[in-house]
């Protein structure tokens, strides 16, 4: 998106740098907010019958401040035979990749903020990027519990990987681009969004993301009851913070992806996608499908058991990914005959 | 340590301990050429819920060897009792499994009265064994939530937490205490039941089946949960019987026993219609299956047992300072851990001579080295979960 | 209690199903059967000499179906050496004496339990059978100087941490077992807690309330004479 779109006079190069920075926080840090207050804090505490966050502001709204400030106040902790480098960097690896992320994301028809043409390509290459923090996570704590986390994490993320891949394929055959707004576009022509032909590709990329995100069923890497927080172990303060923003953030940006590919992104049916209307309820639009899609991860986490390390392996190998590979024969099939 | 083989022992403890690390470290190293690891679990964590200590030997994710650690929480009540007084024990003893309290009171307060030769009226024993019904519905109700949580489930626990909430509110309106009644006296209990008292608890009774039928929905019929548990930490009947294994542990194992009806008492499980739930399997899931069903048995037995409450006094006759006749006895019932004993030597004085607490966590605990060997590490959270200890139960 | 229920009890007087199973027992370990024990009706206590204690069990699991283990445990019989010392002040008005009234005849009169015995330690394990509904009391007497027994765990697995527990809290020693480190003690904790000589310093440095509660019940104390707490009073009030 360009800032003379909106202003209608072009500034200088470093305003628009600035500013793009600030509209990617608000891009990101928003909408992880909004899952954390809507999901963590209140669905959760529903399906859970109990109120959740009531004290701070009215009906706990201001929770999410509260929580930031308790972060803030809390001692950073290295531990004493941690690598100190590898230990305070790692949360910013993990945090880079979702914020790249978020740069290919189309919310409008020139709202966005790079236009790459193999975007949906871009976006899973630098979403591997996290296994590379967590990795450094668990190795810097210098922690049994962290390394072990951080083992089964990298081999849980580098599985997951490929069924995420795979499931994204069969949309990138339907709409014969790599670039988002081009699939955004495909699914306007198309006439129906790509869940509905591409609905097993649909389930297996949740159910990947779920993974990729390390969320119960799949959270093997963190599982409390084993490794008290698996990588996150030795994290406090600000750095833990970090994480916890990072992994929602995630989770925010995965279900955009998601909304994008499978839902039609910032369309609305049986208005014109590439109205000038759209640059400004298009990010609304996009931001209600993604809390559609980030529901169901959420609904998954609060309601299942977790996986054991090698039962999640032989979902994702012996399952997902045979599956993937049945859903792209059949849709390059159906894109060949018809 | 030289030379461990010259003048092998091989009843000298450290000498195998120490040869056995050394092949297990070796074995690892030629094949993988990586070192094995010793994992310290507790006693501060997640999944010991109390101060249980577990060292486990890892090879990768897989345990080469597991060795409970206890004692951190050991109080030595055995100790204690011989310097109170009989109606003082029970407000120790409380506190051994402190979820199902009410339960600990019974056997010693039997085995006292046993001794005295005394029996409490059937009102008093009717009311015992309500309660005691109740204590294992609270305390089993906490095991159906906090198992799912070691799998990571963790929405369950809630559910057990609220309408347990149901179950302890009617323990306190009768005793006054939510988690340690003190309310067994020797010949009788303290008070009778309050006013809308059985109104109150059959209601009660009916949200602890709902509770238990969601369960069933959540938990025992989530594919997940059955992977999990299934075929993990299986303990065949003669295993668990040469552990001394007891409760649930050995009714999933296939074994049909239970105390409440294969043993005399006094209390009036004999006058009830009910069932003992068994499983053949002995796997972690059917540990959980059998505890399920058990819970929902006990509701209807609590509401027999006021159906059928008789009238009288609550109290038989004691002397006001209870002196016990020497002699000794042994009385176990079956508590929601398993059977607990206590095993009362009196010399005719204010105090016991000795008791010996014979506590089922304890027995259950000791199998676990034997039962965690060779799983994987997530599997110690679903077995230790399975076999569910209470810490206060094993260290006394 | 009823005439029925009395007339029940008359009949249980004789226990032809313990008496049977005490019986065995005496056949099978010859002189190692020293006395037995039977309340009818509801328990059966046997005991045999320290050599015959594995045969013991053996023969109990392998021919009468004693397939469960429930404890193993020990006795210490020595009356408590700080005799009155470690009762509260309460107590000595409703038993009469005082802090320095030791009552020396009791150290001497050692008594024994149901089965008797000849020393001063005693060893007894439960074993009960899982389909016979069935349980057994077997006591050994252990030798005061450097007290010794073989250990079970070749017949019952599960013996283990008993017998720690034992080994460390009486300090008997148990013979054979292949790990014998302290279960519940801190690693290097001198003495036997379980041992009557071993001093309960919290009862020693500060004298328990005693049996009689300490504030006076509602009702109590105006003139319904058998209070103890009123006697206590006054033998405060008097001293």
């Amino acid at each position: 998106m360009t800032l003379a779109h909106f202003l209608a006079v072009n500034p200088p190069y470093w305003v628009e740098t600035l500013t793009k920075i600030g509209i990617g926080l608000v891009a990101v840090l928003l909408p992880t907010g909004a899952l954390v207050y809507l999901f963590l804090f209140k669905m959760m505490s529903f399906m859970q019958s109990r109120l959740g966050p009531m004290e701070a502001g009215p009906y706990g709204q201001l929770q999410l401040l509260a929580e930031f400030g308790k972060f803030l106040q809390k001692e950073d902790i290295f531990p004493s035979k941690a690598d100190r480098f590898v230990f305070a960097a790692a949360p910013f690896v993990v945090l880079v990749s979702t914020f790249m992320l978020v740069l290919v994301l189309p919310a409008g028809p020139d709202t966005h903020f790079i236009d790459l043409n193999t975007g949906i390509y871009f976006a899973m290459a630098v979403s591997s990027i996290s296994v590379i923090g967590i990795l450094m996570a668990g190795w810097g704590s210098a922690s049994k519990y962290s390394l072990l986390g951080g083992i089964r994490a990298a081999g849980q993320l580098i599985a997951y990987e490929l069924p995420l891949v795979l499931s994204v394929v069969g949309v990138v055959i339907m709409a014969g681009t790599l670039n988002m707004k081009g699939i955004v576009a495909a699914q306007a022509d198309f006439g129906v969004w790509f869940i509905i032909p591409q609905f097993l590709g649909f389930l297996i990329f949740l159910v990947a993301i779920q993974a990729e995100l390390t969320q119960p069923p799949f959270d093997m890497p963190v599982a409390e009851s084993e490794l008290v927080t698996g990588y996150l172990t030795e994290y406090s303060g600000i750095r833990f913070l970090l994480f916890f923003i990072g992994e929602f953030a995630t989770a925010a940006v995965f279900s955009a992806i998601g909304a994008t590919l499978f839902l039609g992104g910032w369309t609305i049916p049986f208005v014109d996608a590439n109205a000038e209307i759209m640059d400004y309820i298009g990010p609304l639009v996009l931001a209600g499908k993604m809390i559609l899609i980030a529901f169901l991860i959420f609904w998954f986490r609060i309601t299942y058991p977790r996986f054991r390390e090698d039962q999640l392996q032989r979902l994702a190998w012996k399952f997902l990914i045979p599956l993937s590979l049945f859903n792209i024969v059949v849709t390059a099939i159906f894109k060949v005959v018809f | 340590m030289t030379d461990m083989t010259a003048d092998l022992d091989i009843n000298n403890s450290e000498q195998l301990r120490y040869i056995a690390a050394q092949a297990a470290d070796a074995r690892v190293n030629v094949e993988l050429e990586t070192e094995g690891m010793t994992l310290n679990i507790g006693p501060q964590h997640p999944a010991t819920h109390g101060t249980l200590r577990i060292v486990a030997r890892l090879d990768g994710e897989q345990v080469i060897s597991a060795e409970p650690i206890m004692g951190y929480m050991h109080r030595g009540y055995e100790k204690l009792t011989e310097v109170r007084t009989y109606p003082q024990v029970t407000t120790l003893i409380n506190r051994i499994d402190w979820v199902g309290s009410f339960a600990n009171e019974v056997p010693f307060i039997l085995a006292a009265e046993e001794l005295m030769e005394v029996e409490a009226p059937p009102r008093a024993q009717y009311i015992r064994t309500a309660l005691f019904e109740m204590g294992r519905i609270a305390n089993i109700m906490l095991f159906l939530g906090d198992m799912a949580v070691q799998l990571g489930g963790v929405t369950a626990i809630f559910y057990a937490f609220r309408d347990r909430e149901f179950v302890l509110n009617q323990i306190e309106s009768v005793t006054g205490g939510r988690f340690h009644p003190n309310f067994n006296r020797i010949g009788g209990v303290k008070d009778d039941l309050p006013a809308g008292w059985i109104k109150e608890t059959k209601s009660s009774m009916q949200k602890v089946r709902d509770f238990c039928d969601e369960m069933e929905d959540l938990v025992v019929g989530n594919e997940i949960f059955q992977s999990r548990c299934r075929g993990v930490g299986v303990i065949p009947a003669d295993v668990a019987t040469s552990y001394g294994l007891s409760g649930a542990n050995l009714r999933a194992s296939g074994v049909d026993w239970d105390l409440r009806r294969d043993a005399e008492s006094p209390l009036a499980w004999k006058d009830l219609d009910w069932k003992v739930w068994t499983h053949p399997d002995g796997d972690s899931f059917s540990r959980y299956w059998v505890r399920l069903q058990e819970t929902r048995e006990a509701t209807y037995m609590v509401e027999q047992l006021l159906d059928g409450l008789p009238t009288g006094p609550i109290m038989a006759k004691v002397p006001r300072i209870i002196k016990v006749p020497a002699g000794e006895s042994y009385v176990q019932t079956e508590n929601p851990l398993g059977a607990m004993g206590y095993y009362v030597i009196s010399k005719g004085e204010l105090t016991p001579f000795r008791v010996k607490i014979r506590t089922a966590s304890f027995s259950n605990m000791s199998i676990s080295p034997w039962l965690l060997e060779g799983v994987y590490v997530p599997d110690i959270a679903t077995i230790l979960a399975s076999l569910y200890f209470i810490l206060g139960d094993i260290d006394r | 209690m009823t005439a029925t229920e009395d007339a029940v009890q008359e009949e249980a007087a004789t226990d032809p199903v313990r008496e049977a199973i005490a019986q065995s027992f005496a056949d099978e370990l010859g002189d190692g059967f020293i006395a037995q024990h039977i309340n009818p009706g509801s328990d059966l206590w046997i005991r045999i000499a320290a050599s015959s204690w594995v045969d013991a069990a053996r023969f109990a699991r392998d021919k009468l179906g004693m397939n469960w283990i429930d404890f193993i445990s020990a006795i210490d019989w020595m009356p408590n050496p700080y005799g009155r010392e470690m009762e509260a002040e309460q107590d000595w008005v409703v038993h009469g004496g005082g802090p320095n009234d030791k009552d020396e005849s009791d150290a001497e009169k050692m008594t024994t339990g149901v089965t008797g015995g000849d020393t001063r330690f005693q060893m007894f394990m439960r074993l009960y059978s899982t389909e016979e509904h069935i349980g057994v009391t077997i006591k050994a007497d252990v030798p005061d100087e450097a007290p010794a027994i073989e250990t079970l765990i070749p017949v019952f697995v599960g013996a283990s941490w008993h017998e720690r527990e034992v080994w460390e809290m009486f300090g008997i020693d148990i013979i054979g077992h292949p790990d014998k480190r302290v279960l519940y003690l801190p690693t290097g904790f001198e003495g036997n807690p379980m041992r009557k000589d071993f001093p309960l310093v919290a009862r020693r440095v500060k004298p328990w309330p005693g049996i009689v509660d300490v504030e006076a019940m509602p009702g109590d104390g105006d003139g319904d004479g058998d209070s103890a707490a009123d006697a206590a009073t006054d033998a405060e009030d008097a001293s």
